[in-house]
């Protein structure tokens, strides 16, 4: 079984405003996504839809061919979704956030995992740290740390790079690719320009642009 | 190509990568629970507000009606339950915001796993630390209302059965609000009808017990509240939840 999230004549309307109309998209394993626009083009909301968060929008969502309705469970025992707000609770300690991650994906506790996973995104030495007291990249890096300690193949991340340091970009690309190389898949909006490889593939948002797919 | 070595490679690996959808719940509620536990002993004092409240409102009675032993005795079930009542709907505003704001809760309702039990986990967090210390705290008040010594374990009781249902009726409405910036009034305005079964029969159940009837009546009428709670409000809180988010 292979992974495929459609969408079709996906349309959104914001204030009397449409972000996007009859947007038709096609995600298969070992690609990645980067949506692109200017800001308030819709590509945070187009990715909550796409992660199934928002209800509010015409067209259809498919999973593996199935509606998106149907599947959700299925869909989201797939998914790692990262969104503009990191998701790291500052009173607890990065290993304590990461705990909790594992624990809500339905991963067995795996302490060792975890020490892996923050290590993997630099942060060997800050992991008994509440993370209130860490910085907003460091933050960000615990965010990362999920995709490390949570083996989904449909990522979802949006503006991943933000507060990253640049050997931390460079680390992410680094792995977003290895991820679409082991048949996983990527949707990613940021406004860092990519580094041009087959499996990438852009998708335009434009102020109420109709035909922004390819 | 199809057959080609890189792509049978790939497709293996997709496989291995695929997930269904598994069990866990039961790791995934523990989490919850503990984390919600952690999170409130670090911030103690949101943990001591409510109790604070609850000690200054009751204090502050006596010295404000009078110190006749007999009139308070006669307001202070109505009075203790009103006051504790306030206290746990003052905490309840923070029960999911926090979660809100650093997108703890978008990750929460993503999970694979079923979210009303999530929800009833962070629910029974609420109450385990602001319902139950309220419960226990109220004898002791009790004492200061000249109540009669005979209804202490009725007061308790009555309050720890009731503080419950307040918690969970009351994070429905939380629930609801956690979007609005300022959704504290709203809030009170959309739980305290549905606190008012429980008041009046958690009220009464200590004035039961001050006049020697039978408590037995209110205070199952409490736990049938309770019950009828449990089942019904994780369903609400979680399609509250969802409602909040997708706005």
């Amino acid at each position: 079984m292979s992974l495929r999230l459609q969408a079709r004549k996906l349309a959104c309307e914001r204030d009397d405003r449409w972000l996007f109309r009859d947007l038709d998209l096609d995600i298969h394993a070992g690609e990645i996504v980067r949506v692109e626009g200017p800001n308030g083009s819709g590509k945070t909301t187009l990715l909550k839809i796409l992660s199934g968060q928002l209800a509010d929008f015409d067209g259809e969502l498919y999973w593996n061919e199935h509606p998106m309705r149907r599947t959700r469970q299925d869909f989201l025992a797939n998914l790692l979704y990262l969104g503009h707000a990191p998701g790291v609770k500052a009173a607890l300690t990065p290993l304590e956030n990461l705990a909790w991650y594992q624990a809500l994906a339905g991963e067995p506790d795996d302490e060792s995992a975890r020490f892996a996973a923050l290590s993997a995104v630099g942060l060997v030495g800050f992991e008994d740290l509440p993370a209130g007291q860490l910085s907003a990249g460091q933050q960000r890096r615990v965010a990362l740390a999920r995709l490390e300690l949570i083996p989904r193949p449909l990522w979802v991340l949006d503006e991943p790079f933000t507060a990253i340091d640049r050997d931390g970009v460079a680390d992410l690309e680094a792995r977003l690719a290895a991820h679409a190389r082991r048949g996983g898949c990527v949707l990613v909006t940021t406004h860092h320009e990519l580094a041009d490889t087959p499996a990438l593939r852009r998708i335009r948002l434009g102020q109420g642009a109709r035909d922004a797919e390819l | 190509m199809p057959n080609s070595d890189p792509h049978l490679a790939r497709e293996t690996d997709a496989v291995r990568l695929f997930r269904e959808p598994e069990g866990g719940a039961g790791v995934a509620i523990r989490a919850t629970l503990k984390r919600d536990l952690l999170l409130l002993m670090r911030r103690r004092s949101e943990v001591l507000n409510p109790l604070v409240f609850f000690a200054l409102v009751i204090t502050l009675f006596p010295i404000g009606i009078s110190p006749d032993p007999e009139l308070l005795a006669t307001i202070a079930p109505g009075l203790l339950w009103v006051a504790a009542l306030l206290a746990a709907l003052l905490s309840l505003d923070s029960l999911f915001r926090s979660d809100f704001e650093d997108g703890s809760l978008e990750q929460l309702l993503l999970s694979p796993q079923p979210l009303p039990a999530l929800a009833l986990a962070k629910v029974a967090v609420h109450w385990l630390l602001t319902g139950l210390p309220l419960a226990l705290m109220a004898p002791v008040l009790g004492i200061m209302l000249a109540l009669p010594a005979g209804s202490y374990a009725v007061l308790a009781l009555s309050l720890a059965l009731g503080s419950a249902s307040l918690s969970l009726i009351g994070a429905i409405g939380a629930a609801l609000t956690v979007g609005l910036s300022r959704g504290g009034v709203l809030l009170s305005l959309l739980v305290l009808p549905l606190y008012i079964p429980v008041l009046i029969f958690g009220a009464g159940a200590v004035q039961a017990a001050i006049f020697g009837e039978g408590v037995a009546a209110h205070l199952a009428i409490l736990g049938a509240l309770l019950a009828v709670a449990l089942i019904l409000a994780p369903w609400a809180i979680a399609a509250s939840l969802r409602i909040s988010i997708n706005g």
